[in-house]
Order: C-alpha cells, then sequence, then structure tokens
C-alpha cells in the first residue's frame, strides 16, 4: 500500500482542467436564483441525489463526477447522504408514479434557499418512456426545476458545465447584492 | 425423471418460436413441470404471462436444454408455481399486479410492482381503469423479545436506486431483511407492446443503464431469432467485444464500491481511474461511454476503426500493468479482508435453488455462465475460464470479479485478434407472419433473458428478464445474522439492479 500511495505522491494528477460552465445553464439559471439565498452559501453547494426512477444510467455517471479526472469535491460540490443537509436536489429519471411521492417528501424535506437540477432526458420530460401508465413525466412535473442537463445519460463533463455555472450564479451573486 | 424434451413433446409445440421450443401444455403437465423445479432437477428462467396466457421458461442445467411451456389461462387463473418452488413467488405476483392473472395456492398475495398509483389495474392484461385500492403494504410479521425495525428507502443515502428496506435487528444483528421493490417500474413491457424494431431497441437498451450491451444484445438476438437473420460475423464479434467492455467496466466499477464500503477508499479511488479510462476508450472506439444503442437487430450501429481497436488496446495494456497491484493489495489487507471474509453468506444450496446467475451464483458454487453452458456465437471458439468458489462470502464475489476481469482482458484481446473483415450489420427484414424468438446473453450482473413475438414487423409482446430476480430475494437470506453496518457491504457485492427488475 505505501509503495501505491508513494507512486501517487510523484505521478500526475489524474484530474483534469475544469470546462467552462454551460452557456445555455447560465442562462436558465439567471432566472432561478434568488440573491439573498446566493450570498448565504458562497462557494459551496450540498447535493442530494434522487433517482425518481431513472435507467441507472444517469446514476453510473454522477458517480463519475467524483472519480480522480473530475473530482467534483475541488469545487466546493459535495454529495451528501440527506436531504436536509442538501442545497441542491439533483433528480435523474422519468418520475415514476410510484416515486412521485417519496420524491415530493424529500423535496419538502431539503431546507431553503434549494434548487432542483434534472439530470438526463429522462428528467427533463419523460424521455423514451413519456406515455407510459406508470410514469408521470419529466421532474418539473412534480417539482420545480431550475436547471435541466440533457443527454442519455449526460456525460460527467455535461454535469459539471452546468454545476459550475450554478455555482458561479451564487456566487456572482454573494459579491454583487 | 422426463426430459424436457419429453414434456414439450407431450403438448402441443408452437412452429413459430425459435430456436428453443415452446409448446402449449395443459394444466397437469404444468404442475408437473412446477413439481420437478420444485425437486431441484431443471432451473426456472422466467416466468410471464400475456392477456390470458402463462409462459414459463425452464432449463435443464446438466443438458444445456431450454423450454418454454404455456398455459392457456382463461379463466385468468392458473396453479401457482411459487407454491413449490419459492423462486417463482414474485414472478407471479408481478403477473398479477401486471395481468390480473392469479395464481392459485400462491402464498404471498401482496402486490408486488403495483403500489396503487397507476390510476389503472392490470394495465398490460383486461384493464380496468380505476387505481388500486391504496392500502398499507403488510410487511411480514416479526414476533420476539427485544427486536426493533429499521425502515430504509426508497431513497437511499448513497447514488443509487430507490428501493425499500425493512430491517429486523436484535441488537446489532439483522433478524430478517424484507425487500419492498417496484418504485422504479416504468412500464417498459407494456411500451414495447406495438412499437417497431428500432424503437424497441432503444427501449431494451434502457432496461438497466449498467446493462445497456447486454439488454440491447440479447434483446436483438432474440430479433433476429424471430426474424431468422443471420448476423455478419463481424457484428458477431463486435457484439463480444461490447458486451467484455461493458463487464470489465462494471466489474471494476464494483471491486472498488466494494471496498469503499468496507472504508477502503484506497482501492476505490483506483478503480474508479480504471473504470473511467474504458469508459473513455468506448466513447473514442464507438461515440458512447456506455456503449447505448451500438447493438440493434440486424449487427451493430456503429463499426470499430483501427484507431478505436488501438485505444481498446492500450487501455488494457494500463489495466494489466495496474489491476494486479490492486487486487495484491486487497488480498494482503488484513482490516479489509476481515471485513468481507464470512460476511454475507449465500450458501450454494440457496443459489442452485433460484438459478442465481452472474457472480452471485458462481461465488456459492453454481457454474453456470451462459456464454459457456449455451455457447452462443462468438463465445463458442473463443478460450475463456468460468471462475467459481464455494465459499459464497463477499470476499467470494469480489473474488470472482477479479477473475473475471482477467478473463475479460484476455477475451478481448482474442477478439480484437481474429476480428474479421466485411459489413457490420445487415438490414432486418419485415415479417408478416407473427414469429417468436427468445434470447439468452450473460450480462455482468447474469443471465439476461428476452422472449418476443413479433408480428406485421411490430412488436407484439416482448419480455425482458433481469438477473436479479433471482438475486434479490437472496440477499434476503445472505444478510441474516450479519450486523446491520454490513448491509451495504453485503447489497454492493450483490449489486443487484432496481430497474431491471422492476421494469
Amino acid at each position: 500500500m505505501r509503495k501505491l500511495l508513494f507512486e501517487s505522491l510523484f505521478r500526475r494528477p489524474f484530474t483534469e482542467q475544469a470546462p467552462s460552465s454551460d452557456d445555455a445553464a447560465v442562462a436558465e439559471l439567471a432566472t432561478a436564483v434568488g440573491h439573498a439565498a446566493r450570498r448565504r452559501l458562497g462557494r459551496s453547494l450540498s447535493i442530494r441525489e434522487v433517482d425518481a426512477g431513472s435507467c441507472n444510467g444517469c446514476e453510473l455517471e454522477i458517480h463519475a463526477l467524483n472519480n480522480a479526472y473530475y473530482d467534483v469535491e475541488r469545487f466546493g460540490l459535495r454529495f451528501v447522504a440527506s436531504p436536509r443537509h442538501a442545497d441542491v436536489l439533483m433528480v435523474t429519471g422519468p418520475v415514476t408514479k410510484n416515486m412521485r411521492e417519496a420524491l415530493a417528501r424529500t423535496y419538502h424535506a431539503v431546507p431553503h434557499p434549494k434548487w432542483v437540477v434534472a439530470i438526463g432526458d429522462c428528467a427533463r420530460d419523460g424521455g423514451c418512456f413519456a406515455s407510459s401508465y406508470a410514469v408521470v413525466g419529466g421532474v418539473s412535473e412534480v417539482v420545480p426545476v431550475d436547471l435541466h442537463i440533457h443527454g442519455c445519460p449526460p456525460t460527467p463533463t455535461a454535469m459539471l458545465k452546468g454545476l459550475l455555472a450554478l455555482l458561479e450564479q451564487a456566487d456572482t451573486a454573494a459579491v454583487t447584492p | 425423471m422426463a426430459s424436457l424434451i419429453d414434456l414439450i413433446r407431450q403438448g402441443r409445440e408452437v412452429r413459430e418460436h425459435r430456436p428453443r421450443p415452446r409448446a402449449v401444455v395443459d394444466a397437469r403437465l404444468w404442475n408437473s413441470a412446477a413439481s420437478e423445479l420444485a425437486q431441484g432437477r431443471w432451473n426456472l428462467l422466467d416466468l410471464w404471462g400475456e392477456s390470458s396466457t402463462m409462459h414459463m421458461a425452464i432449463m435443464d442445467e446438466h443438458a444445456a436444454e431450454i423450454a418454454t411451456v404455456s398455459l392457456d389461462c382463461p379463466d385468468h387463473a392458473y396453479p401457482s408455481v411459487g407454491l413449490h418452488h419459492p423462486p417463482a413467488l414474485r414472478l407471479e405476483r408481478a403477473v398479477n399486479d401486471l395481468f390480473g392473472l392469479s395464481a392459485e395456492g400462491l402464498p404471498d398475495t401482496r402486490p408486488w410492482l403495483d403500489h396503487a398509483g397507476w390510476g389503472v389495474r392490470f394495465p398490460l392484461g383486461d384493464r380496468i381503469d380505476a387505481p388500486a385500492k391504496p392500502a398499507p403494504y403488510r410487511f411480514l410479521p416479526v414476533e420476539g423479545e427485544a427486536l426493533h425495525q429499521i425502515a430504509v428507502g426508497p431513497v437511499h443515502a448513497g447514488i443509487i436506486e430507490p428501493g425499500h428496506f425493512r430491517f429486523t435487528a436484535s441488537g446489532e444483528t439483522v433478524v430478517r431483511l424484507e425487500q419492498r421493490l417496484g418504485y422504479t417500474h416504468k412500464g417498459i413491457e407494456g411500451l414495447m407492446a406495438g412499437a417497431d424494431l428500432e424503437r424497441a431497441a432503444q427501449l431494451a437498451g434502457r432496461v438497466s443503464g449498467d446493462s445497456t450491451v447486454a439488454y440491447a444484445y440479447a434483446f436483438s438476438r432474440a430479433a433476429e431469432a424471430a426474424l431468422e437473420l443471420v448476423v455478419p460475423d463481424r457484428a458477431v464479434f463486435l457484439r463480444a467485444l461490447l458486451a467484455e467492455l461493458e463487464r470489465l467496466a462494471n466489474h471494476l466499477g464494483d471491486i472498488g464500491a466494494i471496498c469503499n464500503d468496507a472504508s477502503f477508499t484506497l482501492i476505490h479511488a483506483h478503480c474508479s481511474v480504471l473504470r473511467e479510462s474504458v469508459l473513455r476508450a468506448a466513447l473514442n472506439a464507438f461515440g458512447h461511454r456506455l456503449m447505448r444503442d451500438v447493438i440493434a437487430p440486424g449487427g451493430v450501429t456503429r463499426d470499430l476503426n483501427d484507431e478505436g481497436k488501438a485505444i481498446i488496446r492500450a487501455t488494457l495494456d494500463n489495466i494489466r500493468l495496474r489491476f494486479p497491484v490492486l487486487v495484491e493489495l486487497y488480498d494482503n489487507t488484513a482490516s479489509l479482508q476481515d471485513r468481507t471474509v464470512d460476511t454475507g453468506v449465500l450458501k450454494p444450496a440457496l443459489a442452485s435453488q433460484y438459478a442465481a446467475g452472474g457472480y452471485i451464483g458462481r461465488a456459492s458454487g453454481r457454474s453456470f455462465d451462459a456464454r459457456r453452458a449455451l455457447a452462443y456465437p462468438p463465445y463458442d471458439s473463443l478460450r475463456f475460464e468460468v471462475p467459481v468458489l464455494k465459499e459464497g462470502d463477499v470476499n467470494a464475489r469480489v473474488w470472482i470479479r477479479v477473475r473475471e476481469v482477467e478473463q475479460s482482458l484476455s477475451l478481448i484481446d482474442q477478439i480484437l485478434d481474429r476480428l474479421p473483415e466485411g459489413p457490420s450489420s445487415t438490414p432486418a427484414g419485415r415479417w408478416r407472419e407473427p414469429s417468436e424468438g427468445m434470447a439468452i446473453v450473460e450480462g455482468f450482473r447474469g443471465d439476461v433473458l428476452v422472449w418476443l413475438r413479433l408480428r406485421d414487423g411490430l412488436i407484439e409482446r416482448c419480455r425482458l428478464r433481469d438477473p436479479s430476480w433471482f438475486q434479490w430475494p437472496l440477499l434476503e437470506a445472505a444478510i441474516e445474522g450479519n450486523i446491520v453496518a454490513d448491509f451495504p457491504l453485503c447489497n454492493k457485492s450483490f449489486n443487484c439492479s432496481y430497474s431491471g427488475h422492476d421494469l
């Protein structure tokens, strides 16, 4: 183990430069983030992930955000275990009817100020599952959504771009009242 | 002892079913099949419904024979298989929820997928446009002194899929775990009905995100069996390449994640890097990190060029260099072994009764691997070993994955060396007559089964069975007597699919 740790000290880090934030996301967010809210948060956001019925593809890529290449924690973005600790609810999947109540309850458990980021094509409008008897549709049918990140699933880079846009919004507002 | 072929001969064989036989049987034969299953002579592969028919796919593992028996149930009832053979229990509950076909004698009649929120009942059978009466779900009663219950989910603490676990514990020790699933039920089999092949393949690839290749593979092979379509050799090899890359990425991710659940983050960090390298190679070679929508009926939608080949080879070389160091670290870290050895033991008898596939079965003495047992091409011409252990603990499930990573590396090498030239797909024809096909493909988690019937070029009925159906119930057994804190570890070592099961 020592050898492995030692090697890591001398190897160039895997971590890559941050992508620039996504313009479309910046535009969508411009109206979403309240001033007072931003001031309280600074440059840090705690994220609670909720799978509202996805195929698990989006979860795999959200997991990748934590690997050494994307290292999402360096931006102050952290995944937390409880909605009560969260600023951001990250929701995947078409919302299934069987998950509708759980999603709504999780949303209500997040303290204000809060944002909802819908991840993936299904989370926008139900995607290829839209017309099913068992599916409500997009996340916005159940809780208000501040930012959509599309893709099937979105790449970690696409998610990072969206999240950085969210962070920038929170940050600029914190210094310019 | 009757053979599967005898059983089929006694029924009325369905000619348009390919490649393995299907026969319509009467209740007596249906019951005798159930009794053979209960005595452990045959394995239950799947049990599924249609508006007024029940189907049951059975395997005789020793003879490597597979057959499907079908029972007409005009009265919307059929003799329960679950009554004799517990692995059928949840399947029968699900069939009742979706089709309104009730299993006579079924010991557990609680709804399974229907949580009374759909607004309809029996959505795939004789549909009733009124919601099921909402009633509290009755968990199994638990009696005893000093017991307490812990309710977890459907929203979990980690970044995982939703499901509910009801633990009953005595102090730290789990006395019983009861699962409640169905939260991610999207009605995929309902969406399949009436879909054309392209849309259906897209849906199949979205049943379980981590097995998108395996599902597209199984679906395509089932459709090709129905259409009697011969896929070009190059596509046959490319499909296996995709399947092995998917297996490699998932096993690397799982090995790391299991160590992470034992709080050993170093291996997790390094395995995540290796997993990422496979996904990036997949992106470069096939245009999608998870290789979604690459396999389609008729072949593959994207061919592999020399650059892609070189990237895959370089990725493999890097894994060969870095992975053994991590395996050695796993093997030599006593504090980690302390968590994984003897934890979450699944007894071989249960694995065999449930015909548990994948690393779960193979870590508990069941050697079944569809690539070997059914030897579908190109695996019939590739060299590989199927690792098997008997211990059945978390440690064994880690080691099976380690060995399978090594086998996948070797398989990918062989495939790249022998990749035939030529076209990578052939157009899927459009048949008017009804035709049926079935295929079983070894995904990273176990055997994925797809059965379908085509009519006028559209899907009339498509059944997609995830290996998790026969693995989830075993997790309930494996956790018994372990401490609550080891549940994440056991759960991750099983890594069953919620979405694949809930469908």
